[in-house]
């Protein structure tokens, strides 16, 4: 059975990593709050490793099957019977491979920054934001409760909202925090709703009994909540798409996407973890969370997930293919990857054979979080050496950074799906699923990992070879052995990670797959891969200007992709031209001047009247006498003739 | 647990506050006093849920009676539920933090202090009085004190905010006083409110008297349109006086809608529920797109209060228990809450002497504490899990969720959609004060916040954090009782 207390630690280490380092890093733990923050992240990966090891091979496998444990569960807040935000921790196959990504991949940050933030004012703060947002995702990776993970939800888009703010005096980055944290509050209003509905449909807010009672057909819940319906949509796939636009706004998918790029202004190795690990998978997370639902119930939103998935992969890998600055290049790549999770989820089926899809995406998820993590720490310790995130200012450097260098090609290999690299399997995976049962997204995956291919070679040759790096200013290493440990650790991973048999661990319903593997469905993509790197090859390992002139030669399609298909314009149209002048600025004009006007002229009214009435009170006996006597004359009057 | 302790404290401590010879010691006996009844509302709560662990279910814990004027059936009659134990402990919170932020008061220290503690006596008594008169009595000394304390201590144009403030609030009052009589007079002669609630009062005069009541109690709570008081008695207001305005005032009102106007007329408050739910929520909505626009930060978080006090209205209106927990759940968060809120920016202008954002910047440099407990509050603002907002908030779209036809489903995303609205304004607060380039210079000789300050910030950082993360005490709490309002009026 699953040891509560160990599993219960993994998160609440690094919570109390954030409230010790919060609370007292920035008087009495100056110097040790690095090694504070990371000793407590070791012993969460080694608890993490070892559930991981005990769930996988001791007790979770029951029959053959993996199991769902919940060994704990702490009402949190009841709003009826049966209806509460429990806090728990659900263990099944996904929950723990995502303990043992987001676990490892902090850690490797931890290490990191300790060469990378060495020397920082706020050296303390941000170790201690770091274990906040560790505690925030293990919490939500654990969630067994659909509001659970939405408490999470929120918490580590407050810890990417302080860490991307970290550099808080620069104005760029202050904009970017608050972009990411709005729009992606824009996508929880969806999440929030779409709990409200599945939890109303369903009378619980469990996970597992919302999933059983949501997904057996003829259950009194669905029948009660097809019923109802809005705009000709049953509440259930409102519920479900709603759900999902949470999760799209997490996972920066289109349109929803527009903050990623901008969170590159925080620290690199911020952006290894919350940016490209961990964080912005959370939403594919998600929908595999409930996938059940998804598959059983709403089939149509699963298709539509599958699109979702699809274009965002094909348009960030356009954009990235455009973009100059190292760390940008990476997040559409970041986009664009998390679009294949997601439509292999799209394309995959809930039993019956069509499972494979759903391995597949989070077997990606799981390897992609060791290269793209690696990619990151990589161009860390390349930012680290140029002190520039421009591409134009960088090139040569293989012979100045040669672990970087390696890391930085096995990790790019990976991405462009070559083998024997991690990304080959899980991509091959994601293509064989998407070829099985969605052709059109196929096309598009498979033209994307063209497409992959070129802009991280494009990356990778402008960074490492191209024209020779000039030394400005004196001459630094490569960074200490905490900054190429991580780098290390994470290419073992990239370039291995593809051999475990991803599909005996992780399905749908707990039961082993198995993985379908042609080698001849494989020529294609990879050679598609392959052209793209010799087109790399071709334009940037020399310094020329046939990259320019084929940018000309495309005039109009790379003026838009460079300027990311003016999707960022869009926005700010609506949020500056429509929300501020139209309903702002006229809602607070409207309160000035007409709600409080009325109530205002209510004053003044009332005042002009009492002026007038106040001349009568003059304290003159003679004036009294006249209004006495008139007074007597009007009764005189109204008695004679109006008594009959 | 006698219950004139909570009456008995604050009176010991206004009388020994003008006996008092200097300002020191006028400073440490009010601190002393709200000391003592911190301890009283701690030792309340305590005996409160001992009671009910032991089985005591009857609906009022703790009752006295004293007769007052036999002959016109007016009596002193107190008692608490959960509900007047939560205000309680409320009021107890907001009144020594708001004690501790005016430490440096130099003009007519005494007559500062004294005020302030007449003002939290008035709201003890109003939170546990059961008869409407004495109810309504305490109502009124809470008002008086406020015209002075913005009219004196007040800035800006002091004295029309406190003219607004005291007409409007007495306009309330009037109506308060009118549907009282009305109910005295159909009801059998009789202010308790616990025998008129056994009354069955004429459906037809409850269709007159209870919008008397509820839109009188709900001008101290910012109804919409009848808020405008709220962002222009703010500004003027000295620290202390906007966080007992909002922390405790705007509660009175929304307290007094639930306990009296829906409680005892609740075929008046299904008739008009609809009316309330569209006001809330244009109140909750239309606060929001107001806030964005504020320059000023006592204006933000005064409009903001507008918007987040609308969610009170909001659960009452949805007429469910757990919308009606939730509702009572807000006004406790939101007391804690804006009183903080107050707190900081009053903080941030003593120092910066300004409260426009855009005049300050990167004060995170130069005043991290306070800075940080900005932080705090503006997530507890925008709903932060693990924050007090968070859990009110919840309980109340929760609860309005269950009300299942159109009308109420839109009003509770229309509600909904003020997440969004509220994390812009916050974040562009937050973002040009504290964060950014450091625009002044002279800031860098800004001191950070005194012991006082910081005594006050993680009392009431304290407050939203118990709420915050475990809200399952306050919920035991409130639940029970919105179950014996809900009993009355039947429904979900």
């Amino acid at each position: 059975m699953p040891n509560s207390t160990a599993i219960a630690l993994i998160p609440l280490l690094p919570l109390a990593g954030f409230l010790l380092l919060g609370l007292a890093g920035r008087k009495y733990l100056k110097n040790s709050s690095g090694i504070i923050g990371t000793a407590l992240l070791l012993a969460s990966t080694v608890l993490a490793l070892y559930t991981a090891y005990e769930y996988f091979f001791v007790y979770g496998r029951v029959n053959g099957v993996y199991q769902q444990f919940v060994p704990l569960e702490i009402t949190w807040l009841e709003f009826s019977k049966g209806v509460s935000i429990n806090i728990s921790l659900i263990i099944d196959p996904i929950s723990v491979m995502m303990l043992v990504v987001v676990t490892f991949v902090s850690l490797m940050v931890h290490v990191y920054s300790l060469g990378y933030m060495k020397g920082e004012e706020r050296f303390p703060t941000y170790y201690s934001f770091l274990g906040l947002f560790t505690f925030s995702m293990l919490g939500l990776v654990l969630s067994g409760n659909i509001f659970q993970i939405y408490i999470f939800w929120e918490l580590v888009g407050v810890s990417s909202f302080l860490l991307i703010g970290y550099y808080y005096d620069k104005p760029s980055a202050v904009a970017a925090c608050k972009k990411a944290f709005i729009v992606t509050r824009f996508a929880d209003l969806g999440f929030l709703i779409g709990i409200l509905i599945l939890s109303y449909s369903a009378g619980t807010l469990d996970f597992p009994t919302l999933i059983q009672r949501l997904t057996s057909p003829g259950s009194d819940e669905i029948k009660t909540a097809v019923t109802y319906s809005f705009l000709g949509i049953s509440a259930l796939s409102w519920g479900a798409m709603l759900v999902f636009i949470g999760g799209a706004g997490k996972s920066a998918m289109f349109p929803l996407h527009i903050w990623l790029p901008d969170a590159m202004e925080g620290p690199t190795p911020v952006s290894a973890l919350i940016h490209a690990a961990t964080m912005v998978v959370a939403g594919v997370y998600l929908v595999a969370r409930l996938f059940p639902v998804f598959a059983l119930t709403t089939p149509a939103v699963l298709e539509i997930i599958g699109w979702v998935g699809a274009v965002s992969a094909i348009i960030a890998a356009v954009i990235a293919c455009t973009q100059t600055d190292i760390k940008r290049v990476l997040a559409y790549s970041t986009m664009s990857q998390i679009g294949y999770m997601m439509f292999a989820l799209g394309v995959s089926s809930y039993g019956g054979g069509g499972e494979s899809g759903y391995t597949a995406s989070l077997f990606h998820l799981f390897t992609h979080a060791m290269f793209k993590a690696l990619l990151f720490l990589g161009a860390g310790a390349v930012i680290h050496f140029v002190h520039s995130n421009e591409m134009k200012d960088m090139g040569g450097l293989r012979k100045y950074l040669p672990i970087t260098h390696i890391t930085f090609l096995i990790a790019c290999l990976a991405i462009a799906g070559i083998p024997p690299f991690a990304g080959f399997f899980s991509k091959e995976a994601i293509l064989l699923a998407a070829h099985e049962n969605n052709k059109a997204i196929y096309w598009i995956a498979l033209i994307t990992s063209g497409l992959t291919a070129f802009y991280m070679f494009r990356l990778y040759f402008t960074i490492f070879w191209n024209k020779p790096h000039v030394i400005h200013g004196e001459k630094h290493g490569e960074g200490g052995w905490a900054m190429m440990l991580p780098l290390v650790l994470l290419a073992v991973g990239a370039a291995a990670a593809g051999f475990i048999p991803f599909g005996e661990f992780v399905s749908p319903d707990g039961k082993p797959i198995e993985s379908k593997f042609h080698l001849g469905f494989s020529v294609a993509p990879v050679a598609l891969g392959v052209g793209g790197i010799i087109a790399a090859l071709w334009l940037y390992k020399k310094q020329s200007d046939k990259s320019t002139k084929l940018a000309a030669s495309l005039g109009r399609l790379y003026k838009a992709a460079y300027h990311k298909f003016y999707i960022d314009e869009i926005y700010l149209f609506i949020t500056r031209k429509v929300l501020f002048n139209l309903v702002g600025r006229p809602a607070a004009w409207f309160d000035r001047h007409v709600v409080d006007g009325l109530v205002n002229l209510a004053g003044n009214t009332t005042q002009a009247v009492s002026e007038g009435i106040k001349k009568v009170q003059s304290g003159k006996v003679q004036q009294y006498a006249i209004y006495f006597l008139a007074g007597v004359i009007l009764l005189a009057v109204l008695v004679i003739y109006g008594w009959k | 647990m006698n219950l004139l302790l909570l009456i008995g404290a604050p009176l010991l401590t206004a009388v020994a506050v003008l006996l008092s010879r200097n300002r020191e010691q006028v400073k440490w006996i009010s601190l002393a006093g709200s000391v003592v009844q911190l301890a009283v509302a701690f030792v309340l709560l305590f005996a409160y849920t001992g009671e009910r662990a032991a089985g005591n279910t009857a609906q009022m814990l703790f009752e006295q009676h004293h007769v007052l004027f036999a002959s016109l059936n007016i009596n002193f009659h107190f008692g608490v539920d959960g509900i007047s134990v939560a205000m309680v402990l409320l009021t107890s919170f907001v009144l020594i933090a708001g004690v501790l932020v005016s430490w440096n008061i130099e003009k007519m220290t005494k007559e500062f202090y004294f005020l302030l503690i007449l003002l939290a006596l008035g709201a003890y008594g109003f939170f546990i009085s059961l008869d409407l008169f004495i109810l309504f009595f305490f109502l009124e000394i809470s008002v008086i004190p406020k015209y002075l304390l913005i009219g004196i201590w007040g800035s800006g144009k002091k004295e029309y905010s406190a003219n607004k403030l005291a007409l409007m609030l007495m306009g309330g009052s009037a109506l308060i006083l009118v549907g009282m009589l009305g109910l005295y007079f159909t009801a059998g002669h009789s202010f308790d409110i616990m025998a008129l609630s056994q009354k069955n009062i004429p459906t037809n005069v409850q269709y007159i008297i209870f919008p008397l009541l509820f839109v009188g109690f709900g001008v101290f709570t910012a109804l919409f349109p009848l808020h405008t008081w709220v962002p222009d008695g703010h500004s003027s207001a000295p620290t202390a006086g906007s966080m007992f305005l909002a922390g405790i005032s705007m509660k009175l009102g929304g307290y007094g809608c639930l306990r009296v106007a829906t409680y005892l007329l609740p075929e008046g408050a299904k008739e008009y529920a609809q009316i309330i739910i569209v006001l809330s929520a244009i109140a909750i909505l239309y606060g929001a797109f107001a806030t964005m626009m504020q320059k000023d930060l006592k204006y933000i978080n005064a409009y903001s209060s507008v918007s987040h006090v609308g969610f009170s209205l909001l659960g009452i209106g949805m007429l469910t228990q757990t919308a009606i927990t939730g509702a009572l759940m807000q006004m406790v968060s939101h007391g804690l809450m804006t009183a903080l809120f107050f707190a900081v920016i009053g903080m941030i202008y003593d120092r910066t002497h300004t409260r426009m954002v855009n005049e300050m910047g990167g004060l995170m440099k130069v005043m991290p504490f306070i800075t940080t407990v900005l932080f705090i509050v503006g997530l507890c603002s925008l709903g932060l899990p693990g924050l007090s907002g968070f859990v009110a908030e919840m309980t109340v779209f929760m609860g309005s969720w269950q009300r299942d036809d159109l009308f109420h489903r839109i009003a509770t995303i229309a509600a909904a959609m003020s997440i969004v609205v509220t994390a812009v304004y916050i974040l562009r607060a937050i973002g040009n004060t504290a964060m950014g380039p450091l625009k002044n210079a002279g800031y860098l000789q800004l001191k950070d916040a005194a012991w006082n300050e910081k005594l006050a910030a993680v009392i009431l950082v304290a407050g939203i954090l118990a709420i915050g993360i475990a809200p399952g005490w306050l919920n035991d709490l409130l639940r029970p009782a919105a179950e014996e309002i809900m009993n009355k009026i039947g429904g979900k």
